[in-house]
């Protein structure tokens, strides 16, 4: 924790881990999908579905998924702003599972492609991204963070790095669909991914989708 | 690193304690002192802009249960407290529920406990005149102590109870207070350990889960014990154990505290008689 944590940060209350931590997995769906969604569902699970409206815990998701920050006073008012954008929300309830008391899945759909995120606040405002479009993984969105669907063949990864010209932080790979060969890279990094960088790497052939998420 | 590295580093150095403090984040973050110092001005004018604003006014909270203490404050002419304290307390309680209605905030050391600084700084302006720059200086101080705890110990309250929430946030009050009239960094700690002393095994209780009911109410009584202790250690009278090995004690009184007496909403006053039937309203309310 560094002094600025400490003093800070600026937010709209009342909680960091109910309003702060949901906004932010809100505000990291809305930038993975790179605008605001046609329609979207919150599926609360644990704490979260237990005190929501008392933490403006609704509110924050609506706020995230248009795009609003932390300390933005309309977050009180997202309902109405959501309303007059034409956004189609809904909040529904259910058992997550094994996952954080604090854990909403997002269930989004625009230009016909729909996406499902699914992240926990885990106290402080912090925050894991514990799974896209169902491949689970650990995105903590202190780097940039690049999500790539490639073709699970061999040399895939290689053709990707090949491309980087920054120093990677952290780099996962995992096979997520041995039947369709599909496997799935998340490379984080500190400084910013050069936007030539990105588009090389989506014009490979291995590479199927390509995401990029600055840090905030 | 301690507070005891940060009076060594004053010595040593023959720098003031907020010299210091930004010196060690630069030493662990590489981050420019001066840019630091920037980072932190912005969030300070954030948080002064806002007390000003809200300061005595009524608001409407999400559960209903806060609002308007700070406004009931504002209208009471004090019978014992003076001018410092009547303000400090307002500023704390009006903070804490524009926290609770999704006003802006800064979480200075957390949204629950967010009203205490504001509410001693906004008394140093008002009452004391006291320059923005003075200010930024003390809010410096009130930084490195909530530092010290945050490294030593905990600022949640999901891990050590309000004592790591509300207590944490009125030793950084006391701190700041006793170096903006004396700028002697021993008595700083001195300060920080007489109030976290005061408040150690403070759990969090809240009811219903929700940031209002006691932590608003805490919010302005805790500036009272800051001011108190910074008293104390501004008139010489010194904590017998040092701020760090109070720190030590603080988390280990944090660790030994059951699950439901730390932000769960199951045990203290969260589960009276009154608090069920309030909860119950709340939830049919819908909310």
């Amino acid at each position: 924790m560094s002094l600025l944590d400490v003093v800070g940060p600026v937010m709209v209350g009342p909680s960091s881990s109910h309003t702060l931590g949901a906004l932010r997995i809100a505000r990291f769906a809305y930038k993975f999908i790179g605008e605001m969604p046609e329609s979207v569902n919150f599926v609360l699970h644990g704490s979260f579905a237990e005190t929501w409206k008392g933490h403006g815990t609704d509110k924050a998701l609506l706020a995230g998924i248009m795009g609003m920050h932390p300390w933005d006073e309309r977050i009180r008012e997202a309902y109405i702003i959501a309303k007059n954008s034409g956004l189609k929300y809904k909040f529904t309830f259910e058992d997550l599972g094994e996952v954080h008391p604090n854990t909403v899945l997002i269930d989004a759909a625009k230009n016909s492609k729909t996406y499902r995120i699914m992240g926990s606040s885990i106290g402080g405002g912090e925050i894991r991204i514990i799974m896209i479009n169902n491949v689970s993984c650990e995105i903590s969105w202190e780097y940039n963070t690049m999500l790539t669907v490639i073709r699970d063949v061999p040399g895939a990864l290689e053709r990707i790095l090949r491309n980087l010209t920054v120093n990677i932080s952290n780099l996962y790979l995992r096979r997520t669909n041995a039947l369709g060969k599909i496997a799935t890279v998340i490379i984080e990094t500190d400084e910013e991914i050069p936007p030539d960088d990105r588009k090389k790497i989506s014009e490979n052939p291995c590479v199927m989708d390509c995401y990029y998420v600055r840090r905030d | 690193m301690r507070f005891s590295d940060f009076i060594k580093n004053c010595e040593r150095n023959e720098v003031s304690l907020p010299e210091a403090i930004l010196r060690a984040e630069m030493e662990e973050t590489g981050v420019p002192k001066e840019k630091l110092k920037d980072s932190i001005a912005k969030v300070f004018e954030i948080m002064m802009k806002e007390v000003e604003s809200k300061y005595g006014k009524k608001q409407r909270t999400l559960t209903g249960m806060t609002g308007f203490n700070g406004y009931i404050m504002s209208q009471h002419i004090p019978r014992m407290i003076g001018e410092f304290n009547h303000i400090a307390m307002v500023a704390a309680l009006s903070m804490a529920e524009s926290n609770a209605a999704m006003g802006r905030i800064v979480a200075c050391p957390t949204a629950g406990a967010c009203g205490v600084i504001p509410g001693v700084f906004f008394a140093l302006k008002k009452v004391k005149n006291a320059s923005q720059k003075e200010l930024l200086v003390d809010f410096i101080v009130a930084g490195g102590i909530g530092w010290i705890i945050s490294r030593n110990a905990t600022l949640s309250g999901a891990e050590g109870g309000c004592q790591a929430e509300i207590g944490a946030a009125a030793a950084m009050a006391a701190g700041a207070l006793t170096y903006h009239f004396s700028g002697d960094a021993e008595k700083c700690g001195h300060a920080a350990a007489l109030t976290l002393k005061s408040m150690m095994g403070l759990v969090c209780d809240p009811v219903g889960g929700f940031v209002e009911v006691p932590c608003v109410k805490r919010n302005g009584i805790a500036t009272q014990i800051a001011i108190g202790a910074a008293e104390m250690a501004l008139g010489g009278v010194g904590s017998v154990i040092p701020f760090d090995e109070v720190v030590d004690a603080m988390r280990r009184v944090g660790r030994s505290l059951p699950e439901s007496l730390r932000e769960t909403g199951r045990g203290g006053i969260a589960v009276t008689p009154t608090a069920r039937k309030i909860v119950e309203k709340v939830k049919s309310n819908n909310i």
